[in-house]
Order: C-alpha cells, then structure tokens, then sequence
C-alpha cells in the first residue's frame, strides 16, 4: 500500500518557522509502524529528519508523538490501524507533542518534563533498619499489587502533553509526575508519603488536574492515569493512604 | 578551531542502562562521578528485559548458588571462568537483595517474599529438574531494575550528562585520561578529563537484520576500546534466541514453549522433534535456532519464507499433550493468563491472536557473550597475560569477564549488570582515591573531530542505509546461527567492500550541528562495521562448535584445541588473533546435554 506521510518540520539552524514535509511512501506493509515509515523517510529520503526512538517496540517511551492527533508510541502505532477504509493509500499526520518547545523536528525539550519528575522525590524512601536476618523486607501481594499499576509507567511524556491543563501552564506538575509519586506513595514498604503528598498538596501539584482524562486515553501502557491522580487526591482529602 | 569544553571529574562512567547506574551508585559513594549517556537513562535497553533475575534466594523450593554456578558453566558450553561465575552466582543474593531494599516492586509469595520462577537452564543440580530461581517483578523485571536505579541515582544527586554521545577514549600509552563526547543538542565536541573510565554501553545486535536489540545498540564502547588497542574477547560468540517475532526480532519468551507451544513448518510437521527427539521444543536456544534456520534452508519456512510458525493455540498444544499421553489440557483463559505480554506484542504488532492463529517466528540476534576483557572487578585487561589497563573499567553487556562463556542463560544478564556494576563501581572508587589526576595530552580530540568531518563532507554519493543493510544482510546469511569456511569468508569479503565504501564514500544529508542525528548514527555504522568483522574473523579462526558459535564444517566441540578465550586486536588496518585459557574451576568440562 501507499502512505501519504506529512511530517512536521523544523531546523533551528535553518528555519524561522516550522514547514509540513510531505512524503509518499511506496511498497509499505499493513505492519509497519509509524516508525517504520520515519525511519524509511529518514534513510531514503531525507536524512536531516530528526526523531529520537530507541527500544521499537513500546517500551523505552523515547519515541512519544502526536499522530493523526492523538498521542502515541511511534513504534507502536501500525498503519492499519490508521487506515480508514480497506483501500491502497493512507494519509498519516506526524507532529511532536504538544507543550514543549520544539528543538527540532519532532524532538522537544524533555527538561521540564524531568525536572517535574524530580519534584516529586522519585525515589524508595525508608530509613528503618533492614530485616535482621539480611534478607529482604517483606511484602504481601496484595500490598505489592496497590501500587502495581503506576509501576508501569516509561516516562514518555504522551501523559503529560496530551493535558489541555498542563498545555494552558507547564508549571503544573503533570500527569507523570503525579503517577511516579502515586506510585511510591502507596508502596507500602515506602515511608516518604508524607513528604510526597505535601508535594502533592500545591496549586500547581495534584489540585491542577480537571479530569479531562486525555492522559488515560494517551498511555501507551494503559495506565490509569486520571485514577491514579484521584487516589492521591483522596489520600490529601481524607489523609489516609 | 573553537575551544573545547573540558569538565573535570574522578571517573566518568559511559552508559546509563543497569551496569552503569549501579556502578555509578557505588563509585559516587567515594569518588566524584559523571555518567555520560548517549540517551535519557531510562531508555537504556535494561528496561526491555522481562524474564527475571537469577539468584539462589531459595524462596520457594531448596536452591543453591553452587546449583546456580553449576547450570551458568554448563549452558556456557564450558567456556566461562568458573572463578567469574562463583562470584556472580555467589553475589547475586545480596544484590537482589539490595535491590529490594533500594525499593524495587518484586512480586511476592504469599509468605511476602520475592517471588521466583522456572527458567531455562536453571536446575536443581540434585534431580536435574527445573528450580525456581528467576526473581521477577510482573513480566517487566528489566524496566523495574532500570527505574530503581535511576530513582537511587536522582536520590544521591548522581552527575548526569544526558544526550552527550561518546566517541573516544583518551589514551596516553598505558593509562586512560578521559573521553570525548559530542553534546547532541548543540554539536559541540567536550573532554571529560578523569583518572577513571567505565564503559557500560551494551550490545550491538544492529550488526544483524533481525535483532531484539535497540537501534541504539551500536556497540560504541566496545569498537572505542578496540580502536584504542585493547583485544576484543570472544566475539564470534553471539545468541540467537529462536523465537523472535518475524521481522521484528521483539522476543517471544521461551516460557511459550514451556506452556506446550510447538514449532511448525510449512507442511505442518512439528520439526523439532528431527532435531532434539527427547525434548523437542525445549532444546536450548543454540539448537532450536540451527533447527529453524535449516528448515528454512530447505525450503520448509512458512510459504517458502525465512520464518516458521510458533503455534500455541490450545487445540495443537492437547493434541500434542494427547499423544504424549498427558491428561493436562489447556484453554483461552490459561494462554490468557499465563502469557498476556506475548499475546499483546502479537495483536500489537502483527493483529496475530496466539489463541486462534500461530504466530510467525525466526531467530533473533539477541545478545553479545564477548567483548572488552576485564577481570572480576571490572578492570580492562590487555593482553592474554591479563594485564590491567589501569584506571579503565567496562561491565554489563559490553565486558566480558567471562561469565557466559559462549552461551548465555536466560535471567544471568540481569545478574551480571548489578553484581559486576556493583564490583567495578566500588573498584573504580578505590583506584581514583589512590592515583593522581594525570594532564589531557594536547589535542586529545583531534583525531576523532577529523573523523567527524570525514563523515560531514564526505561526497562519494553512498547513503549510510545501504551499507547498513548490506552489513546486515551479510551478517545475517553468513555469521548468523549457521557457518561454514565459505560463508564466514563470503561476509569478510563483503564487510572490507563495505568498509572501504564507508571509509571513502560515505554521504550524509544533515551538515548542520544541532542533533545532527545522520552524523552520529553514520559514525556508529562505523562501530557496528568493525564489530562485525571483528565477530567474522574470530569466528573464521575458531574451527569448532560452541555454544552460540556453529559450524557446519566443525559440529564438535573441541576442548582439546579450543577450550580457550580468543583476544582479537585490531592492528594497522588489520586484524590480529591471540588466544587465553580458560579459568577451570570445580566443573571439569563435559558433555553437554538436556
């Protein structure tokens, strides 16, 4: 089948303003990913194409991209699902996201992404002695499963910059952030929650979210995000975790 | 030529993936330390890794890191340095179990401890019957380990240099000073000036078409290091796991096998029982790989294709339990629950349901058994004397210390990055407290800057892709699961024409400096270039089989001629041969049979 692929351009070294590329592909499979297609536009045509990707296939979440609207994996978006009708040629739409300055092509500054992420102390917190017998602290399953959910979590951003919310000002802390501190606040083995959730607790922390739910739709690893942010909201309003 | 940033630190760590960030936790802890990473750490390939974590915790059923040792010697076909693997086997408890403290989620038994499971190659050495000892958390252990650490590494303000690509090393005669990196957003070339140099850059599965590895996975530190004199061990030694999906190379997990999923050709024949009578199917993964790979030589590939069907509906898995004479059957709900990240890569990536149609596989280039010598603390060694480069360190994917030997066990790789990460972070620390800083040479990044202007200007009209794909069709035919004399020769020819292209005639479209990602991916072409001759050439010279190395023209292992390490240097445009014993401990090598 034919791919009519129209890419977002932009070389801070060259451009003032960014400019659609328009490309057609030829001989595509009804498999192949989005990816398939940069990489093939970037290999035969064009080699100035820029685009971070690594793992391809959904895990790494380097390749986070707005197609045909919507966020995604690159990788793990298929043309079928694209295509509209049985027939021959698909007409797909590639931008970055949305919310970050665009450095160039479809690769964005991921610095306020991290540093949101780093607001929210990311990391195990307990400073009780370890078990005696050296071995591990203990935790039962369904302790471990509380919190199973936001442990999916890659760090693509497809969360974060598919919420009108954090579009309108960056300085709310995001979707993402929010489940990384989820997930070490209901980690039972975890002692930080109480600094976390004062984290939490601020105009532009987990009281920003309206419930749009675009964040739920956009997780590529089909966490539930809007839930994960009403379970800390929860655990602010009624100070249980 | 504009002044080049210089930042001074103890030891700069290159890599960002499992064995960096843990060798970056323990080195901070006494020395002060940068990781340079060519990408955002956590897209470091350790967070693909699903299987588990091997480590004789002994959780669920008697188990025993002498067991552990025991099963990691065998599956290396005898090949790896027994004193290495009792150190892996012996300190993989305590590291899991930090792990757990640093807060990583493992499932749990219901008695709230870590939760293990069967894996390939992973025995009770008593019965010879499959022992729990993979630790796991859910089907993503990889990606938890990854994320711990890095979490650790933001808790103790780690120096990060985050998309500052690595392109050299700084030698001066028998000590290291330091690397270049290029910062990948601006262009700018900077010198990390450092008394120690760690490098954890992983594979280079990219040297073949169909590969699990990342495209990031170019072998960078690997081919630095051999451009700066230091051997290469062992390299023919490369895995192909038998089950990748078809053209994608993303891993079907053994554990489909292990449910009652059978391989079929073309004419519906369940193959493996030619191959590996006794256990079929769950040979391990050097044989079944041979196994499809000739299926598809002759012929018997699905529709006359280079894949073969990988079938795990439940009416095939109880017809074949019924002529076992098993009364064990299974259904939707068991494939549901048992394999639910196998049933979502095939819906993902090929609309293939594994409950009512087989899913296309073919081996896969999956993982690097050989690479930069070091010793058990991670320190670069030489020569076949095992002499210490001091001050230079390399561990996880890209060392090879050797605990793989020529084949590696499923859920060691995980172990190795924490143990040997962990040793050579700790290692690294003390040397950097104990040695002076030693000046830069003047000019230290000159030759690599040259080597990017080479690429920048070139104008000879080849695009990198298509050396890419010749290398990687070349190395898939010819030093792929299957080699011959010819076919070993026939991928030298071809690489050196490549080379040649690639050295004169290389053109790039981007000449800008700004993530000027045709540059950087054209010069790890190079590195893969080198690596695979490198790969070539051993194997060529190693007239035996072992483990992930078969030849056609030599079926017998060979301990006689070949128990022995090979040391492959690369010396004025050519490429020099040297070989060192193995280190033998309690297990006197054997037959090695399943």
């Amino acid at each position: 089948m034919h791919v009519d692929l129209r890419i977002r351009r932009f070389n801070p070294e060259q451009d003032k303003k960014p400019w659609w590329g328009e490309y057609t592909l030829k001989d595509v499979n009804r498999n192949d990913s989005v990816l398939d297609l940069l990489h093939r536009v970037k290999w035969e045509i064009d080699g100035t194409l820029a685009l971070r990707r690594s793992c391809a296939h959904g895990v790494c979440g380097s390749d986070a991209m707005r197609i045909n609207g919507a966020n995604a994996l690159a990788c793990k978006t298929l043309v079928m699902r694209l295509a509209k009708e049985a027939g021959d040629t698909v007409k797909i739409q590639v931008e970055p996201i949305v919310g970050m300055p665009v450095l160039k092509d479809l690769i964005v500054d991921m610095e306020p992404f991290f540093d949101h992420y780093r607001s929210v102390l990311p990391y195990f917190i307990n400073n009780s002695p370890p078990p005696e017998n050296g071995r591990e602290r203990l935790q039962s399953p369904e302790d471990r499963m509380r919190f199973d959910d936001t442990t999916k979590c890659i760090l693509c951003a497809a969360c974060t910059t598919a919420c009108p919310v954090y579009w309108a000002n960056g300085r709310y802390v995001g979707p993402a952030a929010i489940v990384q501190a989820h997930r070490f606040i209901f980690d039972s083995r975890d002692e930080g929650y109480e600094e976390r959730l004062q984290i939490m607790d601020d105009t532009f922390g987990v009281w920003r979210c309206r419930t749009v739910f675009n964040c739920t739709n956009a997780c590529p690893r089909d966490i539930e995000v809007t839930k994960a942010i009403a379970e800390v909201k929860m655990a602010l309003s009624t100070g249980e975790v | 030529m504009a002044d080049i940033k210089t930042h001074t630190f103890d030891a700069v760590i290159v890599g960002a993936g499992g064995a960096g960030l843990m060798a970056a936790l323990y080195a901070s802890r006494g020395a002060n330390v940068a990781v340079i990473s060519k990408l955002y750490p956590t897209r470091s390939h350790t967070g693909t890794a699903q299987g588990g974590i091997g480590a004789a915790l002994g959780n669920l059923e008697e188990d025993h890191w002498e067991w552990h040792a025991y099963d990691t010697v065998k599956g290396s076909d005898y090949l790896a340095d027994q004193d290495a693997v009792d150190v892996l086997c012996k300190e993989a408890i305590d590291t899991v179990i930090e792990l757990e403290y640093m807060g990583l989620p493992f499932d749990r038994t219901s008695e709230g401890k870590i939760s293990q499971r069967r894996f390939g190659g992973h025995t009770n050495n008593e019965t010879q019957q499959p022992v729990r000892r993979a630790c796991h958390a859910a089907d993503r252990t990889g990606h938890m380990i990854l994320q711990t650490l890095y979490q650790q590494c933001i808790k103790n303000q780690v120096h990060f240099f985050d998309e500052f690509h690595v392109v050299d090393l700084i030698r001066v005669g028998d000590s290291v000073r330091g690397v270049v990196a290029i910062q990948i957003s601006t262009g700018d070339f900077h010198i990390f000036h450092s008394k120690a140099v760690l490098f954890a850059t992983g594979g280079w599965g990219r040297c073949w078409e169909v590969t699990s590895n990342a495209h990031s996975l170019t072998g960078d530190g690997t081919a630095i290091c051999l451009r700066r004199g230091i051997p290469l061990e062992d390299m023919e030694f490369f895995q192909f796991h038998p089950t990748g999906i078809f053209r994608l190379g993303i891993l079907i997990t053994e554990g489909v096998r292990g449910e009652g999923g059978v391989l079929i050709n073309d004419k519906g024949e369940r193959f493996m029982e030619r191959y590996a009578p006794t256990i079929k199917d769950l040979a391990s993964r050097d044989v079944v790989s041979r196994a499809i790979y000739l299926e598809v030589q002759a012929g018997r590939g699905i529709n006359g294709k280079n894949y073969v069907h990988l079938d795990v509906r439940p009416e095939t898995v109880n017809s074949y339990l019924e002529q076992a004479g098993e009364s064990r059957r299974i259904d939707r709900e068991y494939i549901e629950s048992r394999l639910p990240d196998i049933a979502d890569f095939t819906r993902t990536y090929l609309g293939v349901d594994p409950v009512t149609e087989p899913m296309p596989v073919q081996p896969t280039a999956h993982y690097a058994m050989g690479g930069i010598p070091t010793d058990i603390d991670g320190r670069v060694v030489v020569d076949a004397e095992n002499t210490v480069l001091p001050g230079l360190y390399a561990a996880g994917e890209c060392a090879c210390v050797s605990v793989h030997g020529a084949n590696r066990l499923g859920t060691n790789s995980l172990v190795d990055l924490v143990v040997f990460g962990r040793r050579s972070g700790v290692a690294m620390a003390r040397y950097c407290r104990e040695t002076e800083l030693l000046p830069l040479p003047p000019n230290a990044a000159d030759e690599v800057i040259a080597e990017f202007d080479r690429i920048r200007n070139g104008s000879g009209g080849v695009r990198p892709h298509q050396l890419r794909q010749r290398m990687q069709q070349t190395m898939t035919a010819n030093v792929g699961v299957f080699r011959t004399e010819e076919t070993l020769s026939t991928a030298l020819d071809t690489l050196r024409q490549l080379y040649e292209d690639f050295s004169r005639n290389i053109q790039i479209d981007d000449k800008g400096n700004k993530f000027n990602t045709d540059l950087l991916e054209t010069w790890e072409l190079g590195c893969l270039l080198e690596l695979a001759e490198v790969t070539t050439v051993s194997g060529l010279a190693r007239r035996e089989s072992r483990g992930g190395h078969a030849r056609d023209d030599y079926p017998e292992r060979n301990d006689d001629e070949w128990l022995k390490h090979s040391l492959c240097y690369a010396e004025n445009g050519s490429y020099r041969l040297d070989y060192k014993p193995v280190v033998i401990g309690r297990y006197e090598p054997k037959e090695r049979v399943y």
